[in-house]
């Protein structure tokens, strides 16, 4: 019930509320692992920049949230990590993007193995017209694993991590399609840890659902942290400060403003910052 | 005040809604009147009609006596009737004249005959006038008079009736024996005996000199499949002998007594004795014939088995070859060809494909399948058969696929819409779990797509069905002398020609010696082609709607 009453909140409130949040020991980018690094990144949609110059490190087993107004390239900046842009003829990138050291534009790279690595949930809810059985185990059939036991124990321990075992154990041989948009959600998630991946990429994953899911979901995260690396885009400022531990914000393509969420949302070192998260803009 | 009503009236949109709901009643009230006149008027004809005897007195000639059924009647002005000779009496203004099958063809040489209203005499129903069906020369009525074995009477009178149905049926499977006898048995010595001539020439082909074991070996076979043959002839020559041992004596409507054989008649019945449900069972036998026999006397009588059978096998080749092509090419056009103006173009051309007069198509099939793809097939592989082609003339094969030439745009477009409604979530969330997108299209875009294909499919069915132009040039006959499958290795015959629905409607309707029986036959077939086209399309709708159950697209 907790994000019915923060969403309700006027905005002077909020701030207090983030303000008055206590976390466990404080943050610092030297002391992590580095998952992801982005290098004078920039995009272009044919000949407009939609991307400036974002430089930045995702830390491993931490959660790192992309806030900022509508359009800003939140959604653009997290698709370059499992390279989804490339389904669109017009982009065009320059710069560097890493994973584990590894440039993930290189012409070596296979792409669908990047995928595996990199997992992805959409805003919309998007399970196959299949089974809830299929669609946990599409990723690993698309392997070749077809063996059913090896199968069984992947959906359920998968389904367990994406907390939706309990609900539909009892149906999994029914279609997805018939499921609640927080439970299609779930589903997804559950897809996507089903092949492992170290890099879980959340795009508004909360944005279509009722706040009770909503907050399924976010607890979720916060389980999955501990074996995945999590990049979320949200609009919901709220949310971010709830799940993350570093937060980016973004204006008009460019990187304003990247830190430890604490710091970012009690003390922003930028103006436009402290503009767009005390509610002025956005 | 009326004003402000009519324009009130006009506002709320009500006029439009009759607009539509009419235009709508219009169109069902077509549609089904069209079944029902085809249905009516094909479906009719299978009623045993009851027979009048009439007293005709045309003044020209001396009173006779006919026996007919009638079929029709017709009202004709006063002005006509002068110009025939025919006047009415004062104050009359029209007349009505009746057409009535008279049958006894070989005896009468017309079958049908016009008559005056006005010069009718007495019309009675006798119970013991008999209709006859016969194998040549259409129905025969008359009245039964004596059976006769070998010449002699066995039975006279009362008892000629039970004595004929005994026989009736004696003879009748003996008509079988030997159908089945001459079709299968003497139907695989010939083609025996035709192997082993193509193995002969195809030695010959290869220069194997004469007098070698091979020739030798041919020769032997031959003797065997001569003898076999011989004891066949003998076989059918005892069972002919046996079905000719029985005629009846008939007395027709002159007053002759006329001797017809048994082994000529196919059923025997006394409509004006039957009560209803005697007839509903006459009725439902006739329909049966009509629609597993075979066809008589030049497609004016009996079945049309075989023009069902081969536009439904038609049909089902065509659904196979042209799903994969229309398939195959809209995933190309829509997935993988770089969306510009060569595809832009493509599309164009594939649409108006769809516009192109059937008969083009057929005279295309003609020049490019049947001589080009055929003849040198026939060069290739049939070369011993040569000069008489094997793939090198019309048949079910070339028919079918030049059908699939004509219906693949609809597969395509059909496709391509399927394709583009798939939504983006669904291709984007099977390619982040590091499927390729070869896999995506073929695990969960191509399933989906699925129901759209049937409807592709199911438009093009019903447009080949229906398509009667191009297959005259490319497999339809008037009359095939087997069907596409059989029971002679390799069983399927797609080189074969076939007959169908759509061209026996016409050859009936158009081609026939004899228009007046053969015209409800033209409607039975006409209802029977629609029958056939809706059980297709229901099987594929019923298809459809299976597969959109398991697949249903994501929509919230």
């Amino acid at each position: 019930m907790e994000a019915t009453t923060l969403q309700k909140m006027p905005t002077a409130a909020r701030t207090i509320d983030i303000e008055s949040m206590q976390r466990g020991p404080k943050l610092n980018m030297d002391n992590e692992s580095i998952c992801l690094e982005v290098k004078d990144f920039n995009l272009f949609y044919g000949s407009k920049q939609a991307l400036h110059g974002i430089n930045m490190k995702i830390a491993k087993n931490r959660v790192t949230a992309f806030i900022g107004p509508s359009g800003c390239g939140k959604s653009t900046l997290l698709r370059c990590f499992n390279r989804m842009n490339d389904l669109i003829d017009t982009v065009s990138i320059k710069g560097e993007m890493r994973l584990d050291g590894n440039d993930i534009n290189a012409q070596s790279v296979n792409v669908a193995d990047l995928r595996r690595q990199v997992g992805m949930v959409f805003q919309k809810p998007n399970p196959f017209p299949k089974s809830i059985y299929e669609n946990v185990a599409y990723g690993l059939r698309i392997q070749g694993v077809n063996d059913r036991a090896t199968l069984d124990k992947v959906v359920e321990s998968s389904l367990k991590g994406a907390a939706l075992w309990d609900e539909v154990k009892d149906r999994l041989n029914e279609s997805a399609m018939g499921m609640s948009g927080g439970q299609q959600q779930r589903l997804v998630i559950a897809r996507a840890i089903a092949i492992e991946p170290e890099v879980l990429l959340l795009d508004e994953p909360a944005s279509a659902l009722d706040p009770l899911s909503t907050l399924k979901i976010e607890e979720l995260i916060y389980e999955l942290k501990a074996k995945y690396t999590i990049v979320i885009v949200t609009h919901n400022m709220q949310q971010a400060a709830r799940v993350s531990d570093y937060t980016a914000f973004m204006y008009m393509g460019e990187m304003i403003e990247f830190g430890p969420t604490d710091e970012l949302f009690t003390n922003p070192s930028k103006k436009q910052t402290e503009d767009y998260i005390t509610g002025r803009y956005g | 005040m009326s004003n402000k009503s009519f324009s009130s009236w006009y506002k709320s949109g009500s006029p439009w809604v009759w607009l539509n709901a009419g235009a709508v009643s219009i169109s069902l009230v077509m549609v089904v009147g069209l079944l029902l006149l085809i249905a009516v008027r094909g479906l009719g004809h299978f009623w045993p009609a009851d027979i009048m005897s009439i007293t005709y007195n045309d003044p020209d000639k001396k009173s006779i006596t006919l026996i007919a059924e009638a079929v029709e009647t017709e009202v004709v002005s006063v002005a006509r009737l002068k110009k025939v000779g025919v006047y009415l009496p004062e104050g009359q203004v029209s007349g009505e004249r009746h057409l009535l099958k008279v049958g006894n063809r070989d005896y009468f040489g017309l079958d049908f005959l016009w008559i005056n209203a006005l010069w009718m005499g007495e019309t009675t129903y006798p119970e013991d006038l008999v209709a006859i069906e016969r194998r040549e020369w259409g129905n025969f009525y008359g009245y039964l008079t004596k059976v006769k074995q070998k010449g002699e009477v066995v039975a006279a009178g009362d008892d000629a009736w039970d004595e004929l149905q005994k026989r009736l049926e004696r003879s009748n499977s003996l008509v079988d024996e030997i159908t089945a006898i001459e079709k299968n048995e003497v139907g695989k010595i010939n083609h025996g005996l035709e192997e082993l001539r193509l193995q002969k020439r195809q030695h010959e082909l290869d220069g194997l000199p004469e007098g070698s074991l091979a020739y030798h070996e041919i020769e032997q076979e031959r003797k065997q499949w001569n003898v076999r043959y011989q004891g066949l002839q003998k076989q059918l020559a005892d069972l002919y002998v046996a079905l000719n041992r029985d005629q009846i004596m008939v007395t027709i409507s002159d007053g002759r007594e006329v001797e017809l054989p048994i082994a000529k008649v196919i059923d025997i019945y006394r409509p004006n004795g039957m009560n209803v449900i005697e007839k509903l069972g006459v009725y439902f036998e006739e329909v049966w014939k009509f629609v597993s026999g075979e066809p008589r006397e030049a497609n004016t009588e009996g079945g049309i088995f075989p023009a069902i059978f081969g536009t439904v096998m038609m049909v089902m080749i065509m659904a196979v070859l042209v799903t994969p092509f229309g398939v195959i090419a809209a995933v190309y056009l829509k997935e993988y060809a770089k969306q510009g103006a060569t595809v832009r173009l493509i599309r164009i051309a594939v649409n108006n494909l769809a516009g192109v007069p059937s008969i083009v198509y057929g005279v295309f099939g003609l020049g490019f399948f049947v001589y080009f793809l055929g003849g040198n097939i026939d060069d290739i592989f049939f070369q011993a058969k040569l000069p008489s082609p094997t793939f090198g003339q019309p048949g079910m094969l070339w028919a079918s696929l030049t059908l699939a030439i004509l219906t693949v745009p609809v597969v395509i477009v059909a496709t391509e819409e399927g394709l583009s409604r798939i939504p983006r979530a669904i291709r984007e969330g099977s390619l982040a779990l590091g499927a390729t997108k070869a896999e995506t299209l073929w695990r969960t875009v191509l399933p989906m797509t699925a129901p759209a294909m049937m409807t592709g499919l199911i438009l093009a069915v019903a447009r080949a069905a229906g398509e009667v132009a191009p297959l005259m040039m490319v497999g339809v006959v008037k009359l095939a002398p087997a069907l596409a499958v059989d029971n002679i290795a390799p069983y399927l015959h797609l080189d074969r020609q076939f007959m169908h629905l759509g061209f026996h409607i016409y050859d009936v309707g158009f081609q026939s010696p004899n228009v007046e029986a053969a015209r409800p036959l033209v409607y039975a077939t006409a209802f029977l082609l629609v029958l056939i086209i809706i059980i297709l399309n229901m099987s594929a709708i019923s298809i459809r709607n299976r597969l959109r159950e398991t697949s249903k697209a994501s929509e919230n």
